[in-house]
């Protein structure tokens, strides 16, 4: 039934032309030898359903499905296999059934393949979106489990500032609920204590200015209470790039923050009193110099309290603190209100701040809040404590002046308002200020500038009118000050009679002068001068003066004789004085006694006459006055003549102080004035300059010239 | 930054995807319209393309069996895609039963399909991984378990190098997948190349702008370099047909039509 109705030739020619056809195209791809076993089977189905019979259209039908298992699913291959199979004889007109046949195996192994690959394509992308669900989901899961479960506080929000979501711990944070939270704005969240800068920030990251922000931040928890969150902020954007969500982390940092507050409050508040304290103040003041606006005021009130040393010492010092907590307390209860700062800067020293002074006025305004809350008396204990306080004020232009120089202007001004009796308040004034800032320079440094050696002293000429001759010289203390320069004793003398220091610096003179003196006459004799040294009152109170002198006198070996004290007319003032004694003393070792500046105290001629001097030295004003346009000249000289008989009369030798010109000095010749001194006859000089002098001029100088 | 990997890639479905392109030019119907579209619009424009795809078909399979025959038993295929026929494993085992092959591609969807696939057979894996991100593929259990033995490696970058950008650096990529192969490996590698057709490379980069996967055509010698610690074998970086042919005449008249090159190198 196989026989072969064509001639094997014509069968081998198709397989040629059939290897031909599927080795193309597709066929590159496939390895050589599963190609050639395709091309065999497939030929070899073609054959038997071209030949073979019963004709089986089947066969034909495998090998177009075959052809579509291998892959070859190109439509070209269908139509050359279709034109090739055409070319082939086949048994009994079976010529296009075969095709036909192979054709539809084709298509339905194609159609069958391609719902086959559909499927799974389908089957595969529903896997994979599934997978994708699955893995969004466990994603999204532990996005959750993190939002959630976080330490650390996160909120949601849109870009029009919205809360959307936030988590547990910001909840807690917030010591809210949700409902709380999710709705609200996040501009709400604004705290007075906000950082500068960072609402801007938050602007510019919803705006798409900026991707991310951190600060330190406060809020205020659903319950009033204040906490502190390091905050940081990010700015999510959709695919095209725009703003979509802010996402905001935050980290309750309250209590780093309140550690570091306690520390910097610590640092800057007096620990006994709760006010700031000095640091605190200074750091203050001096931010209101940083960048001032023009014009801008500011005012201080140096407070010091009245008495309070006697509390403390009286009382212990327990009652002295809690007397100066009392005192902070109601300072504090007074003048915060106004908006000004209290500080202490220590002891029982305190200091008000006006930040924004109006002007004066308000600065006096505070100076009296601050004697009315003291006004009243602490009840301490058992103790019905009367405090005062003296309040110096100062009140500038901030541009007029420094932080340093402010508060030793305000603290030199208190020092008035103590002078001045306690229980005040006085204003600052630039004079005053001036001359205190000597004296306050003078007292603070004095007690250790005479073991330094800082005082020195020079001596100014007097000359007798009569010959021109060097008569004496008035020692006169000077103090090199390192930082003022040399001062004069007019400029150190009452603050060194004020603190006390005047005993030792003036034994001290004694000591130099008489020293120099002793020098003097041991080198020139006869020519030496007398010595002239200035007594200051306490010195002529003081009971140990006497001894003092007579032991320099001895150690020395000074002629007492050569030796005159200059004492002022306040030296002693009653007949029952005192110091009447210590003159009398001075007097018995034989040291002669001078009165100074004759004329400017009380003058009364009375005790004049009791005191045991012998000289007389009119003060510098009756001279000066004479060249005073405003005062008649002729009257002046009357005056100082006057005083010259008066002198005369009561057997004193008399000076005249101040004179500067060669007529004054010949005038006061004529009237009969004894000896001179001024700037005519000499300022005060160096000793070596007076030894000079004595060498030099041995039969005096012209008082004229 | 690079991103977690516990993130999940999506699957998107709405866009045209490389690899079923790739299958739809190959005349199979793993594909779907958006896919179909694609690959209409590029034939229309480049008639060659179907061509130029079995071109690349048939060089895998005779890169393959090159590797198959000098010994190489395991198979990193990087790129996979949608093995519509001729799957390296089904090549390789007609040499070596024995041989055992790990499947890699960033597609959730071919990967899902070569799961399907390979489901039953234990020696295939199928790895859902970026070269871009090299480390993490080369960090992969399939992957380290297939380099661990120490046994030589071929490693398939078909047609897929053209899909990373220069940005990202497709030859600091392919060195770091060279060391960590064993001496004997090879690298298989074919790729776009500029100057097969260059009237036809700008429109074409312009068509696959559309995909998640940009194409990036280079020169010769660019593509050459990424052979860099390989010894190329004979004849080194060709067109397509050019590579090894089964026939001469297999060549054809214009190999530079099929535009594509392509090498196989060994790691001494």
């Amino acid at each position: 039934m196989t026989e072969a109705p064509e001639p094997s030739s014509g069968a081998e020619r198709f397989h040629e032309d059939w290897a031909r056809l599927l080795s193309g195209d597709h066929g590159t791809a496939v390895h050589p030898g599963l190609l050639g076993r395709l091309v065999s089977r497939t030929a070899g189905l073609l054959h038997r359903a071209q030949l073979d019979h019963p004709f089986e259209p089947q066969l034909a039908a495998e090998a177009g499905a075959e052809l579509v298992d291998a892959h070859f699913t190109d439509p070209v291959v269908l139509a050359r296999a279709v034109e090739l199979l055409q070319r082939q004889r086949a048994a009994d007109g079976r010529g296009p059934a075969v095709s036909g046949a192979f054709a539809a195996g084709w298509a339905a192994a194609l159609r069958e393949r391609t719902l086959r690959e559909q499927e799974a394509i389908r089957t595969a992308a529903d896997v994979a979106r599934k997978e994708a669900e699955r893995a969004l989901r466990a994603s999204e899961a532990r996005f959750r489990a993190l939002f959630e479960s976080a330490a650390i506080g996160i909120g949601i929000g849109d870009t029009n500032g919205n809360i959307l979501a936030v988590n547990k711990a910001l909840q807690e944070l917030f010591g809210a609920g949700p409902d709380d939270m999710i709705g609200r704005r996040v501009g709400d969240l604004v705290h007075p204590e906000d950082a500068d800068g960072v609402w801007e920030a938050y602007e510019d990251l919803i705006s798409g200015k900026r991707d991310y922000f951190q600060f330190d931040k406060p809020y205020y928890r659903q319950d009033g209470e204040i906490v502190w969150t390091h905050l940081t902020v990010s700015l999510i954007r959709d695919d095209d790039g725009l703003p979509q969500y802010q996402v905001a982390m935050l980290e309750d940092v309250t209590d780093r923050y309140r550690l570091q507050e306690r520390l910097r409050h610590q640092a800057t508040h007096d620990p006994l009193t709760g006010l700031p304290n000095r640091a605190a103040f200074f750091e203050r003041l001096e931010k209101l110099f940083e960048d001032p606006d023009p014009g801008a005021r500011f005012g201080l009130c140096y407070v010091d309290l009245d008495g309070f040393k006697v509390v403390n010492d009286s009382l212990g010092h327990d009652t002295g603190d809690e007397l100066l907590c009392a005192v902070a307390a109601r300072l504090k209860a007074a003048l915060t209100p106004l908006g000004h700062l209290v500080a202490r800067l220590g002891g029982d020293e305190f200091v008000v701040l006006l930040e924004k002074s109006r002007g004066e006025q308000e600065a006096v305004a505070a100076a009296k809040t601050v004697l009315k809350a003291l006004a009243g008396p602490v009840l301490i204990g058992d103790h019905k404590l009367a405090v005062g306080a003296s309040v110096g004020v100062l009140e500038r232009r901030v541009s007029t002046t420094t932080p340093g120089a402010a508060v030793r202007a305000a603290d030199l001004t208190l020092y008035r308002a103590k002078e001045a009796g306690r229980g005040r308040w006085i204003l600052f004034d630039p004079k005053e200020n001036a001359r205190a800032v000597s004296r306050y320079a003078v007292s603070v440094r004095m007690p250790a500038a005479l073991d330094r050696g800082e005082f020195f002293i020079d001596y100014q000429p007097l000359y007798a009118l009569a010959d021109g001759r060097l008569a004496a010289v008035e020692a006169l203390v000077r103090w090199r000050h390192p930082q003022m320069g040399v001062l004069g004793p007019d400029e150190f003398v009452t603050t060194a009679e004020e603190t006390g220091l005047i005993m030792p610096l003036g034994r001290w003179v004694l000591e130099q002068a008489c020293g120099q003196a002793a020098d003097w006459i041991k080198r020139f004799g006869d020519a030496a001068p007398q010595l002239n040294v200035n007594l200051a009152v306490r010195q002529a109170r003081s009971a140990a003066l006497v001894g003092d002198l007579g032991r320099i006198l001895d150690t020395t070996g000074l002629d007492p004789a050569r030796l005159q004290l200059e004492i002022t007319e306040s030296t002693v003032v009653g007949p029952e004085d005192e110091a009447l004694r210590t003159l009398h003393g001075l007097v018995g070792l034989g040291v002669s006694l001078a009165v100074d500046d004759f004329g400017t105290g009380w003058s009364n001629l009375a005790y004049l006459r009791d005191l045991p001097v012998s000289g007389l030295k009119i003060a510098g004003s009756f001279v000066g006055d004479l060249h005073d346009p405003a005062k008649d000249e002729e009257t002046g000289w009357r005056i100082v003549s006057g005083l010259v008989s008066m002198a005369h009369a009561l057997g004193l030798t008399v000076t005249a102080e101040g004179v500067e010109t060669g007529r004054d000095a010949e005038r006061l010749r004529v009237i009969g004035c004894d000896w001179a001194q001024g700037w005519h006859f000499g300022r005060p000089v160096r000793p070596s300059e007076i030894a000079r002098r004595i060498a030099e001029e041995p039969r005096g100088r012209p008082v004229a010239d | 930054m690079r991103r977690p990997n516990w993130v999940p890639e999506g699957t998107d479905l709405d866009k045209p995807n490389a690899a079923r392109v790739y299958d739809y030019y190959l005349g199979g119907s793993h594909n779907f319209e958006v896919d179909r579209e694609m690959a209409r619009k590029a034939i229309a424009l480049w008639p060659e393309l179907p061509q130029i795809m079995r071109s690349n078909r048939a060089f895998l399979r005779r890169a393959v069996q090159f590797a198959a025959e000098r010994g190489i038993g395991r198979f990193l295929d990087i790129g996979s895609g949608i093995p519509t026929f001729g799957a390296v494993h089904e090549i390789a085992r007609a040499i070596r039963p024995e041989a055992r092959v790990v499947y890699v591609d960033r597609d959730p969807v071919a990967v899902a399909h070569s799961r399907l696939l390979l489901e039953e057979d234990p020696g295939s894996s199928v790895v859902q991984a970026d070269v871009r991100d090299v480390e993490d593929l080369m960090s992969r259990p399939e992957v380290t378990e297939l380099l661990a033995a120490g046994e030589p490696v071929a490693v398939l970058l078909v047609a897929v190098m053209h899909f990373v950008q220069d940005a990202e650096d497709p030859w600091k990529l392919i060195a770091v997948i060279r060391d960590a192969l064993p001496p004997g490996s090879a690298l298989v590698l074919s790729h776009a190349s500029l100057e097969g057709r260059p009237d036809q490379a700008e429109d074409h980069q312009r068509l696959y702008r559309m995909t998640p996967t940009p194409l990036t055509m280079r020169t010769h010698e660019q593509i050459t370099a990424m052979f860099e610690g390989f010894e190329l074998v004979e004849p080194g970086v060709v067109y397509l047909p050019q590579w090894r042919p089964d026939q001469p005449e297999t060549v054809g008249e214009h190999p530079e039509r099929m535009t594509g090159v392509a090498g196989v190198g060994l790691r001494p």
